[in-house]
Formats: structure tokens, sequence, C-alpha cells
């Protein structure tokens, strides 16, 4: 157990003893979740803005909102959805110290993630051809930029996940390098979980 | 033992958020976000495929009582701006 975990322990009624729980512990690195929450702050402005300038032209962004496709938004969700899965059961495995077990999944997740970018750069490409751009309307604007961003961190996260698979190459891990897996696998799960809140924004309310 | 058990749980939630991801899909696309109680279903629906992404693949249902919070804190924080700013649409 590191140091940073603890077991928390209650007393049974009665006068039982003590009974154990699932150990208490910070996942992966402190630091990450001080980068994670920070990131899911400035995106909560994101989400904030828009909505907020939705609900004073409600009519232009529906109108809009029309141009995109949700089967195409749909089908990212359900890639970073099951790329999320993949590298969790990936990060389950290399702690268990099955490290091929975890090559396997964590390379699943990665194609999940290369497909997110190819879809998503298909769908620009038509969106581009239709002649909407980041100029052309203020749905357009907020919609390009936040997507863009988020394609940057899924661009890092693909990276993050090419370290894990590196790393899973080798025969053993040291505690350390199985907290980094779960610190990678983290922020892979970040970049899921924005993009489930800019589906329901961009796609399905429009 | 404890491996396959994590991992029955995990692919529960991703059936989960996979559900919920078309449902949504579905009911955008059947009844439009014009309503106002279809968009606040819309964005309740969202947060918690975020809080179960935060909970279980994340790993925040192990994590202490401040860091959990903290995230929670988020979660309800977000969805009740979201909330407020779609109860504002002009008619």
């Amino acid at each position: 157990m590191t140091a940073r975990s603890q077991v928390t322990a209650l007393a049974l009624p009665g006068g039982a003893g003590p009974r154990t729980q699932a150990p208490r512990r910070v996942p992966g690195e402190d630091g990450i979740w001080v980068f994670v929450l920070g990131d899911m702050t400035v995106f909560a402005l994101f989400f904030a803005t828009f909505m907020y300038s939705r609900g004073k032209n409600p009519h232009a962004f529906s109108q809009d909102h029309h141009s995109l496709d949700v089967a195409l938004g749909t089908t990212n969700t359900i890639l970073l959805l099951s790329s999320s899965l993949f590298v969790a059961l990936g990060v389950t495995r290399i702690r268990a110290g099955n490290h091929r077990g975890g090559f396997g999944l964590c390379v699943t997740a990665l194609g999940c993630g290369v497909g997110f970018v190819v879809v998503k750069t298909v769908e620009w490409s038509h969106l581009f051809l239709a002649g909407k751009s980041v100029g052309s309307s203020e749905y357009f604007s907020y919609y390009f930029m936040f997507t863009g961003i988020h394609l940057a961190h899924v661009l890092v996260g693909a990276a993050v996940l090419c370290r894990l698979i590196w790393m899973t190459r080798q025969s053993e891990s040291s505690e350390r390098q199985r907290t980094l897996c779960e610190t990678g696998g983290i922020f892979w799960h970040m970049v899921d979980l924005l993009w489930v809140v800019l589906f329901a924004l961009f796609y399905v309310l429009g | 033992m404890t491996s396959v058990t994590t991992g029955r749980r995990l692919t529960m939630v991703w059936l989960v958020l996979l559900a919920a991801t078309c449902g949504s899909s579905l009911v955008g696309a059947e009844f439009g976000a014009g309503s106002r109680s279809v968009a606040t279903i819309v964005i309740a629906v969202a947060l918690f495929k975020l809080r179960l992404i935060g909970i279980y693949f994340m790993e925040l249902r192990v994590a202490p009582p401040p860091l959990r919070l903290l995230f929670e804190g988020y979660v309800l924080v977000v969805f009740v701006t979201l909330t407020v700013l779609n109860a504002s649409v002009r008619p």
C-alpha cells in the first residue's frame, strides 16, 4: 500500500470489531487532478457561454444545428466511450501485472481515438464544403472553437496512449509506472467526459 | 477475481453510457430541443453520463471524500448553471 493510501476501518455495531472497507486512494498522480479539474472548469465556462448565447438567439442556433450530422456525432461519442472502457480495462490489467492484456486493450483504445479523429475530419470537410466555417455564424464559431480545442485534447490523449502502449511492452512495471498508467488513463477519460457534454450541447440541443 | 468483477462493472457502465447516448440522440431527433423540458432532460442525461465516467472510469469511487466531493460539486454546479441558462431561452 502506498503512503497516500489509507484504509478506513469502521467499528461494527454491537462491538463485533473493526470492518475493513475498500481502501481510499487518489487514482493516478495527485497533480493530474489539479489539471483535470482546472480543464473541466474552463470547459464549464465554454458550456455556459454557449447556453447563454443560445438563450439570446435560439432560432438561429436551431437552424445551424440542423447542418450537423447527428449520426456522425453519435458515432464519435460511441468511439470515445468505447476507448474509455478499453483504457479502464487496460489499466486494470496492467495493475494486475497482465501487460500483454493491457497492451491489446490500450492499442484498441488508440484505434478508437484515431477513429474519432477520422470521423471529425470527415465531418469538418463536409461542413467546409457546405460553406460553414468559424466566421459563418455565432453557432459555428462556438462549434469550431470548442470542438477544435477538444480535438487538440484528443491528439494529446493519443500521444499519452502511445506512451502507455510503449510501457506495456516491458515485461514488468514498477509502482511508479503503474501510477503513470493510471494518470494517462485519467487524462483520456477527461477527454471522453468533456465530449459527452459537447455532444449534448451541439448535436442534441443545438 | 477482482479484475473480472471490475471488468464486468466497467462493461455494465459502458452499456449504460451507450444506451443513454442513443436514447439522448433519439429524443433530440424525435422531439427536438425547442422544448425546455426536453432540453433539461438532455442536459441531465449528459451530466449523468459525465458522472458515471468520473466515478467508474476515473475511479473516483475509491477517491478520498474531498476529491469525490469536488467532482460531485462540479457536476451539480454545471447542471444547475446549464438548466438555469436553458430556462432563460427567449420563446
